[in-house]
């Protein structure tokens, strides 16, 4: 069914959309996708110069347009989760690659110094409450968030970003359902890549209509091809927005994983032909053709900006590979809070039992 | 200063009540805590003195509750979520164990989870095997969470208040054998601090380290050792994580002898925890192994006789210690 879809959408242009005007989100969408992009395939290098700490990395190419469309309606105060596969939303959210990739590297300097890695990342700072590495794992705390939204009057959406495996899980439906039954200011951002790992979509569930299921607890819910990346800002908008004025939302953005599941997976269990279809459904190369197409920018131009991008991202590697790794004696700080002791060693554990006056 | 006839259940409701007075980001969640009142009666109208947005009824959901309270305590309220029974800890474990005991450390300080989850756990109303188990080594066994177990009205109370004062998540398990016990208190009196041991009884033959309902029984035990010439010290260790140990230590060391009691199974339970740390710690004090004195490793039955046989009781606890004290008191 979806390889229909890619047959359906392989042949599309940007033709409706030229002229389209020049209050066009579509330059800012570009840049943020391409910096998210590059920034994914320098993560693969840390990784392959031994640099990166964590052996799980997970990489969100091909899915930058529900990135960078969604996170285009966010605004200061509000927050979000993201699933294992969050480094393009916190980038598209404005954090800073270096530190990102300083934290991928299990660096002093990263995000959560060295602590947390590529699963774990979060800023307070910016409202990212946490990536997660447990499927499901992140998509409840939208709710307690807006429950605080409206108890504290402040206006913020919270938004949970997941893959299309925590459709298998149930408390998105838990979640889904409370949101629901209060009105709170929550948006389910499902990213459709088609894979759960190694399962196909189709393999895992009868219905792969996602919206259908949140349609069916109350919230307002969309399905956007994620090959468009002004669709599904436009989709995002109406859903962000809608749920800003209490109507919760869910919005499957349809795309494909170009990678495999972590990097040392080649997908083996996918069809080349399939493969090489879903990278035919490239949201960035779109969104470029488009700017071209439309005389928003000339390819030099986008050369340009591409180079300087790559520059910048490439800063962030040889940031991290200068970068420390967090003091041993930090691995007992931040179990508990600053004012509380820390845990004892077992080291001193052991000593204390084996002292003889 | 004001001395008042309170029970265990009236504790806990007045410590909610005078914390969400105090504290308006304070709210409530969980099954049945509204209109209900609680399946125990402990939210009893506070709907009607807070409304419904401060005390929320949720459908049963126990995995969301607790992940939305992870989520509120991330985003400036002070949730209390309420899981009705322990026994449904297992649903939760996912967003208890790494979620909520693992945000500050993996991300490296930047914030805590400040919220409690209110639960009970214990026999005593022959609520059968998935309602009545004490399962706190789950969550003793993560590092991140707090746990307290009050036996007592006044601890009911405060270590409710201190609780939701705590910057870290803290899980808050009473007893359902306890909430109609009745106690005077003066509520007004300076609370023994969170994370001390409560001394509840002195003597020098041996050491018992206890909490919840299981003080009540070790108290009954040290009563009938007395008539028989055993004077226990009874340590109610009321926080098990932060534990006290330097308090257990002073006195096992005093004693040369010490026994554990707890209700949740014995195997790789609190009790077995407590019993190596006393005999790796006091090993030059000890006259006499560590006895466990706890739970069987058999789910509980509905029926009372069963119920009651698969849990300590004051006559285990009483012929334990007079085994360990064999030769030293008379027949």
């Amino acid at each position: 069914m979806y390889e229909a879809d890619l047959r359906a959408t392989a042949g599309r242009t940007m033709a409706g959309r030229v002229g389209a005007g020049a209050n066009t989100r579509l330059p800012e969408l570009y840049r943020t996708m391409r910096r998210i992009r590059t920034f994914e395939e320098r993560v693969g290098e840390l990784f392959v110069r031994g640099q990166s700490a964590g052996s799980m990395l997970h990489l969100s190419i091909g899915e930058e347009s529900a990135a960078a469309g969604v996170c285009a309606h966010l605004r200061d105060g509000d927050s979000f989760t993201t699933h294992h596969r969050g480094h393009g939303i916190f980038l598209a959210r404005g954090a800073d690659p270096a530190r990102m990739m300083a934290e991928i590297g299990g660096k002093e300097a990263g995000y959560c110094h060295g602590k947390g890695g590529s699963m774990h990342i979060a800023d307070m700072g910016l409202g990212h409450l946490g990536a997660n590495a447990i499927v499901g794992g992140g998509i409840p705390a939208v709710v307690g968030a807006g429950l605080s939204a409206r108890h504290h009057k402040t206006g913020a959406v919270s938004v949970a970003f997941f893959g299309d495996g925590a459709t298998g899980q149930g408390i998105l439906y838990e979640s889904m359902n409370m949101a629901a039954l209060w009105g709170l200011p929550c948006v389910f951002v499902c990213i459709n890549n088609q894979y759960g790992m190694g399962t196909n979509i189709a393999q895992a569930t009868a219905n792969p209509n996602l919206h259908e299921r949140a349609a069916a607890f109350g919230l307002a819910a969309e399905t956007v091809d994620g090959l468009d990346v002004e669709a599904v800002a436009e989709a995002a908008e109406r859903l962000v927005e809608g749920a800003r004025a209490g109507k919760p939302a869910f919005l499957a953005v349809s795309c494909y994983r170009f990678y495999g599941h972590a990097r040392k997976d080649k997908s083996p269990y996918r069809d080349p032909v399939e493969e090489e279809a879903g990278r035919r459904q490239d949201p960035v190369a779109f969104a470029r053709a488009a700017l071209i197409d439309r005389g928003l920018e000339s390819e030099s131009e986008l050369d340009r900006l591409d180079g300087e991008i790559g520059a910048e991202m490439d800063a962030t590697i040889d940031f991290t590979v200068a970068q420390t790794e967090p003091p041993l004696a930090s691995m007992f700080r931040d179990v508990y809070a600053p004012e509380e002791p820390e845990p004892e060693p077992v080291r001193a554990r052991i000593d204390r039992v084996l002292a003889r006056d | 200063m004001a001395l008042q006839e309170l029970t265990y259940r009236d504790a806990l409701r007045k410590a909610l009540a005078d914390a969400m007075t105090e504290n308006p980001d304070v709210v409530i969640l969980g099954e049945e805590v509204g209109r209900y009142g609680g399946a125990y009666g402990v939210t009893k109208d506070l709907i009607k003195e807070f409304g419904a947005e401060r005390v929320i009824d949720t459908p049963i959901s126990e995995p969301a509750i607790v992940g939305a309270a992870v989520g509120a305590a991330m985003t400036g309220l002070r949730p209390v979520a309420e899981l009705m029974y322990v026994d449904f800890i297992g649903m939760t474990m996912d967003q208890l164990a790494n979620q909520a005991a693992k945000i500050r450390y993996m991300f490296g300080g930047q914030i805590g989870v400040p919220m409690v989850l209110r639960t009970q756990g214990g026999t005593g109303r022959s609520a059968g095997a998935q309602h009545s188990q004490s399962l706190e080594a789950y969550v003793m066994h993560t590092p991140g969470l707090r746990l307290a177990m009050p036996a007592t009205v006044a601890d009911a109370y405060h270590l409710l208040r201190m609780a939701l004062t705590k910057p870290d998540p803290v899980v808050f398990i009473e007893h359902k054998a306890l909430y109609t016990m009745k106690e005077t208190v003066d509520l007004d009196a300076e609370p023994l601090a969170w994370g001390k041991a409560a001394v509840r009884r002195e003597g020098r033959d041996l050491v018992i380290v206890t909490y919840s309902r299981q003080l009540h029984y070790c108290l009954e035990a040290a009563r009938q050792l007395s008539a028989r010439g055993v004077e226990a010290t009874v340590i109610d260790i009321r926080t098990l994580n932060p534990l006290d140990f330097d308090t257990i230590r002073a006195h096992v060391e005093r004693t040369g002898r010490a026994m554990v009691v707890s209700e949740g199974v014995m195997t790789a339970g609190v009790a077995a925890e407590l019993s190596a740390r006393i005999t790796e710690e006091c090993f030059d004090f000890l006259e006499d192994p560590v006895v466990r004195v706890a739970g069987e490793d058999i789910p509980i039955s509905v029926s009372t006789a069963l119920e009651a046989g698969s849990v300590p009781g004051p006559q285990l606890i009483a012929d334990t210690a007079l085994r360990m004290l064999a030769g030293r008191v008379p027949a």
